[in-house]
Parts: structure tokens; sequence; C-alpha cells
């Protein structure tokens, strides 16, 4: 290992991002039905959210001026790693009840882990966060794993 | 589609996607997503080099969810989901998503899919798993 993850950067590994609670509308799962080129008349409608509807709810809405000049906002649950280029990046998801139209979800996402790794053309950081949706009544609608790849 | 037609090998139906600006306009709107490499083709070119405008990554992640919940047809649920982005596509590609069945368990009703988009040069750009429950009514 080339000792790139430093112990203060290590100790961010179970950081949690505020709570974050959002409604899911008809009418935008409707729109993100349409933009995905859903086929099922449950999502068109909107009576239920495709599955992978959850990335768009909780994507963070933010203001223009905390957008960097590429246009990405920035993660604040995320510390400075020493790379900086994001490579692929991937999803693990377990369902657990589907999301109906106008129910309410509350994100809980946590920073897992962080660690590296030597790729072919030199080192790689990676990170994982946990995002566990829950429903109003707290039951486990789905848990989310990102990793992502950065070098 | 029922558990009892269900068998190791078979193949998902494919589906070809053609993505144009307009529908990765409205997904990246509908996401709050901003990212220029999306929409600004002067910016995706000559600052980061990419050929085209970029294909964002998670739509293709839910094009592999359409392939099985089409399949699966309303007999079953979708209970795990995994898949990484590992090549970038463009806008003016045609991208083919499909999937095979590599286990099946009876008893429990469980089948595991291996699931990819692929792109006109035949790469998996974006493989995946998902692994579904069929209704056994038990």
């Amino acid at each position: 290992m080339s000792g790139l993850l430093s112990e203060e950067l290590l100790a961010n590994i179970g950081r949690q991002a505020p709570p974050r609670t959002e409604l899911a509308t008809r009418r935008d799962i409707r729109k993100y039905s349409i933009a995905t080129g859903q086929r099922l008349r449950k999502f068109l409608e909107g009576d239920e959210a495709p599955p992978m509807y959850h990335v768009a709810l909780f994507w963070d809405v933010v203001e223009l001026d905390q957008l960097s000049p590429d246009g990405v906002s920035i993660d604040a649950l995320l510390p400075k790693f020493p790379l900086e280029r994001a490579m692929a990046g991937g999803l693990k998801i377990d369902y657990h009840q589907p999301i109906l139209a106008e129910s309410w979800l509350t994100a809980h996402r946590t920073l897992s882990d962080i660690y590296e790794k030597e790729g072919r053309s030199g080192p790689l950081i990676f990170y994982e966060v946990v995002m566990e949706v829950v429903g109003e009544d707290g039951r486990a609608v789905l848990t989310e794993k990102t990793t992502r790849i950065l070098r | 589609m029922s558990l009892v037609d269900v068998s190791v090998g078979q193949t998902l139906p494919e589906r070809e996607y053609t993505p144009d600006n307009i529908q990765l306009f409205f997904y990246n709107a509908v996401l709050w997503n901003a990212h220029r490499i999306h929409y600004d083709l002067p910016y995706a070119t000559d600052v980061e080099g990419y050929p085209g405008l970029v294909i964002a990554g998670p739509l293709l992640g839910d094009w592999l969810t359409q392939c099985v919940l089409e399949w699966l047809d309303a007999d079953g649920a979708l209970v795990r989901f995994e898949y990484s982005n590992r090549l970038a596509s463009y806008i003016g590609e045609t991208l083919t998503v499909g999937g095979s069945v590599t286990a099946v368990d009876t008893a429990t009703g469980e089948v595991e899919l291996d699931l990819a988009v692929r792109n006109e040069a035949e790469e998996i750009i974006t493989p995946g798993t998902a692994r579904v429950r069929f209704d056994t009514g038990r």
C-alpha cells in the first residue's frame, strides 16, 4: 500500500449525514418513469416507483452557488480525498417493500468504509456509502450501498 | 412468468435503447443533476475529453431493473439488485439490455439473474446481478 489514507482521513468512517425526509409524489414518480423509459403502467401512472427511483428522490437539491463550475454538487458527507478523479462506481440495493405514491421516506446515509487498492496504473481509493431508507412507520424500505472509486 | 417456466441458462427478453438529448435532459432534470458532461457538448469534449455527451450511470442501472421487471411480469418481486458502471456510453449509441438465469431455488422461489448493458461493439458497459422472489403461494 502506498499509504494514501491518513489516520485522520480514516477517522471519517462511520460519519453520518443528517437524515433527509422527502415525499414521493405521483407527479415526480411519473416524471422519473417517463425519463427512464419505463413501460409498466404502474410506474408510468405513478402508482408505484421504479426500483431506482430513490436515486432521484434523494439526490441533493442544492442551490446554484453550491455547484462547482462543472455543475457538480459537493457531498458534505465525504472528506477531501488525496485522489479526486472519479472512476466507475456501482450500487447494491436490498429491497424490503415498494415505494408507493404519496409516501414519506427518510434516508439515513453513513460513510461506511474507505480503503485503498493498487490498480494497474497506480493507487485507487474506494469509499462506500450506505443509505437506509425507511417509511413513515419506521419500517425498512430499502438499503443501498454505493461504492465509488477515485484515481 | 411463473417459477415452473424458469430454468438456468434461460435468457430474458432484450431491449434496445437509443437515448437522445431529450431523454438525458429529462433524466438529469428529474435528479437535479447539473453535471455538464450530460448536456454541454463543448464542455464534455473540449474540457473533459469525452467523445460526446455522457449517458448518466444510474440510468443504465435503471434499464437493468426494467429488463428484470418486464420479464417477471408482476409474478414476483425484486429483492436484490447490484450493478457497476464499467465503461462510459454516449448520446448516439444504441445500447442493448439483457440477462439470463443463473440459479433457481424452487423451495424459496428465489431466482438469480446475470444482467448486462452492452454497446454496439458488444462490450459489457454495465454488468449487474439481481435476485427475484417468485410468489410460490406458500
